[in-house]
């Protein structure tokens, strides 16, 4: 029975038509053969373009349909369910674009034309050759890994566990927290971060149904969506946890100190150490490069003193493996080193300081006992506070770190407040992005303590002074672009707001989870706009900053996004794996086993009775490793078929050239057999 | 004389220039019309003999581009695919095809710009080099 195909153009508003004259594309696939009806449409996506197909479906008795309009990446879905919806399977359909790909990049209206109606053409040969096929269900696994336990890894894990389902907590560092546990005060609402944190890391140590693991990392990930196994590695930390009381005898005792992450290199913390008397878990962690024991030189002092006996030098770093059927990925960022922006001094002038190591001198616990104090210990009588760096700057990352306005002006704020109201606060800036709930409001109350605001990027912190009042100061010397004049501001102490970049290690972690990144670095969502949480990967989702940077009320709110999907999947159980799989044609497969090589994910075996290759449905991906390599034909991925792929070829090159050359007599294109009456295409 | 317009095929994958092609769609970067985008799954998927079914169907290029290397969907398939272009490339110039009708690129998800610029400029090369004999050399 020959195929009865129908062909639906879309205008898609303007979007399409008048560049791509639809109509007309339309008329031309009508006189396609197999093709029953070619219709144009406004909007192909919208309730009544549906009907339509489905009208004509069930009217004209079309088997197969083919839309031509924006990506399939888009509406393809909404395609397929519209033809199910009519009772046809939905893989008789086949969708191209001609928006995307066509109409918004080709400004002239004859070529645009010419090259959807290629496009038509070959989508309809395609159709031909589609065959039913049919979604399986497979079983998702209740748990969900969250993997990074800062304040976006936190609230995914407590929302999914409130659920009842189980949540694995891998966190790499000794304590949970995150950077927003080396923060003192969170903006614009002045709540100390360490309030309105603490309450939540305490729940995820209580909550029963969280499994957490701090001082550990995923090490691989295999299985797909539903049906993941992690291998986690757990680092030994020389602590025995179920021995330790967390009283902190040790941490006095320990005779080896080095500079501490947590203090930004501010202060020092023994070999022995943990994050802060409120960390969790809190218990200590050895620093296996630092401890002496560990590096072969006599001590124990820690294992004498400890009242309970918990100190292990012998703890052996382990694997787990976990089942798991989704996975949140709430890793983080990682703040700019601005040692190598040698012009503002970081690491030559001991007065400048990055943002997150002015949280620490302001932080109650930090090394200053929270007191904004020099290096000297004397109170500073000017700060300024150098917005941007690094950030929305070509040489290191074009992006806008989104935060550094609004920490900076917290700063401003705690510095009058803490210091004193005769402190002086100079903000050099380029523009001041205070876009959040409340964040303006917070900007005209800075602005009314009497900050001064100097828009324009410095050039240069130094300390060579000009003049009598610029002796022992830094100066920053920079332009003040509102007034177009050169300014020299002497201070005690500069502060530089470094921008939020992706982990130094993402493209590893990029790796390992099966994830992509974006120009920026940072993961990559499905979509920037309607798909910010979840990944080109089925079951992996993004929560927080791993995905851009993102302020702490942004973190949250994404992270509960992603929660919300991982437990939509998890809570449903089930989930429809696509039946476009390699599939190896036992009659025609000659046993040479070059497939099973090239698997990646170990899906094809040899059956030795019948001297075969086998896929194992569950386990492919449909990749097309093997349907590229195999030697005789015998693998091909459903869907992507080679008479499908060579049909397609056919449409798309018959006639070969398009219209503004002169026509070429006996072409290729007749040649191979594409038959189709195509002289309209000409005056297209 | 009018100028040849030179026909490219193009096979991306899904994943990344797939995308990387919407993008550069959305965002109205002006392309040469004689690419043709063949959506694969990936590009360790693209077997040789599609290739050859392009040149020996009339087109004047095939364009085959992935995710960068690492950064595969599915693993490794990229790799796949730069170890079976390069020898169809050698296998091709012994037939007499200029290997530049054959390209190899990775352009990731997020670049649309970098998708606009490879086509465009593929386009200019080939229109360079001329009008592909392949077609018209090998009778199938």
């Amino acid at each position: 029975m020959a195929n009865r195909i129908g062909v639906y153009v879309c205008h898609c508003g303007s979007n399409i038509y008048p560049r791509v004259d639809s109509p007309k594309v339309a008329e031309f696939a009508q006189r396609l053969r197999g093709v029953v009806v070619g219709r144009d449409y406004k909007f192909m996506c919208s309730d009544p373009g549906q009907d339509m197909i489905i009208n004509d479906i069930r009217q004209l008795g079309l088997n197969r349909v083919v839309v031509a309009s924006c990506s399939p990446r888009l509406h393809e879905k909404t395609f397929q369910n519209a033809v199910l919806r009519a009772g046809l399977n939905p893989f008789l359909f086949q969708m191209t674009c001609i928006r995307e790909h066509c109409s918004w990049v080709h400004p002239d209206p004859v070529e645009a034309t010419a090259k959807a109606m290629r496009l038509v053409a070959a989508a309809v040969d395609r159709v031909n050759w589609h065959e039913e096929l049919y979604s399986r269900e497979e079983n998702v696994h209740p748990d969900v890994l969250v993997v990074g336990a800062g304040i976006a890894g936190i609230q995914a894990a407590l929302d999914i566990s409130r659920s009842g389902h189980r949540v694995h907590l891998v966190e790499r560092s000794p304590s949970i927290g995150g950077h927003m546990a080396q923060f003192d005060k969170t903006f614009p609402t002045l709540d100390c971060a360490a309030c309105i944190s603490t309450p939540k890391m305490v729940a995820v140590s209580q909550e029963p149904n969280i499994n957490l693991m701090t001082w550990a990392e995923v090490k691989e990930v295999s299985g797909f969506v539903g049906n993941y196994k992690a291998t986690v590695r757990l680092k030994p930390r020389y602590v025995d946890m179920d021995k330790c009381t967390g009283c902190g005898l040790c941490l006095e005792k320990c005779p080896t100190k080095v500079d501490s992450e947590f203090e930004e290199g501010l202060a020092q913390r023994r070999a022995i150490h943990r994050n802060s008397p409120q960390a969790v878990p809190n218990k200590p962690v050895i620093d296996a490069s630092a401890c002496r024991v560990l590096n072969g030189k006599k001590c124990g002092v820690c294992a004498k003193f400890c009242p309970s006996g918990a100190i292990d030098f012998e703890q052996r770093e382990r694997e787990v493996e976990l089942d798991i059927g989704t996975i949140v990925l709430a890793t983080g960022f990682d703040t700019l080193d601005p040692t190598p922006l040698g012009q503002y001094g970081f690491g030559r002038f001991p007065e400048v300081y990055t943002g997150l190591q002015f949280e620490r001198l302001n932080n109650a616990v930090g090394p200053t006992g929270g007191k904004i104090v020099m290096k000297n210990g004397q109170k500073p009588e000017s700060v300024a506070i150098i917005h941007c760096v690094g950030s929305r700057d070509v040489n290191h990352h074009e992006y806008c770190s989104r935060v550094c306005c609004m920490y900076a002006l917290k700063y401003d704020h705690l510095i009058k407040d803490k210091v004193g109201h005769a402190t002086r606060v100079y903000n050099f800036y380029i523009d001041l992005r205070c876009f959040g709930k409340g964040y303006e409001e917070f900007l005209r109350r800075v602005q009314e303590e009497g900050v001064t605001f100097i828009r324009g990027r410095p050039a240069e912190v130094t300390d060579q002074a000009l003049t009598p009042e610029e002796e022992g100061k830094l100066i920053v010397i920079g332009e003040d672009t509102l007034l177009a004049r050169t300014i020299r501001v002497p201070v005690d102490m500069v502060v530089l707001c470094t921008a939020m970049e992706p982990r130094a290690d993402v493209a590893e972690v990029a790796r390992v989870f099966g994830i992509s990144q974006g120009l920026d670095g940072f993961f990559l969502e499905e979509h920037p706009k309607l798909g910010p949480v979840s990944t080109a990967t089925d079951g992996i989702f993004l929560a927080g900053t791993c995905q851009g940077p993102k302020d702490i009320p942004d973190a949250v709110a994404h992270a509960a996004g992603a929660a919300a999907q991982a437990l939509a999947l998890a809570a449903r159980g089930k989930v429809t794996i696509s039946p476009t799989v390699s599939h190896i044609d036992p009659d025609v497969c000659i046993g040479c086993k070059t497939c099973i090589g090239l698997c990646a994910y170990s899906a094809i075996e040899f059956d030795a009775r019948r001297g075969v290759s086998v896929v194992n449905e569950a386990m492919c991906k449909g990749c097309g490793s093997c349907a590229g390599a195999c030697p005789s034909g015998a693998a091909q991925i459903r869907h992507f078929t080679e008479k499908e792929i060579f049909a397609e070829l056919d449409g798309l090159l018959a006639p070969v050239r398009i219209p503004v050359t002169e026509p070429e007599p006996g072409t290729a294109g007749a040649a191979n057999g594409a038959e189709e009456t195509e002289t309209a295409e000409a005056q297209a | 004389m009018e100028r040849f317009e030179p026909t490219i095929v193009a096979f991306v994958c899904n994943w990344c220039t797939y995308t990387a092609a919407d993008l550069a769609g959305t965002a109205r970067m002006i392309q040469s019309p004689n690419v043709r985008l063949v959506r694969m799954m990936c590009t360790g998927m693209v077997d040789p003999k599609y290739v050859l079914k392009a040149l020996l169907g009339g087109a004047d290029a095939v364009l085959i581009s992935g995710c960068h290397p690492g950064d595969c969907h599915y693993i490794n398939g990229n790799y796949k695919a730069r170890r079976r272009v390069k020898l169809l490339k050698e296998i091709l110039t012994g037939f007499g095809v200029d290997e530049r009708r054959v390209k190899l690129t990775w352009v990731g998800a997020s670049e649309g710009n970098e998708f606009a610029e490879t086509v465009n400029e593929l386009v200019e090369d080939i229109r360079e080099l001329g009008p592909g004999e392949t077609s018209r050399m090998m009778v199938i």
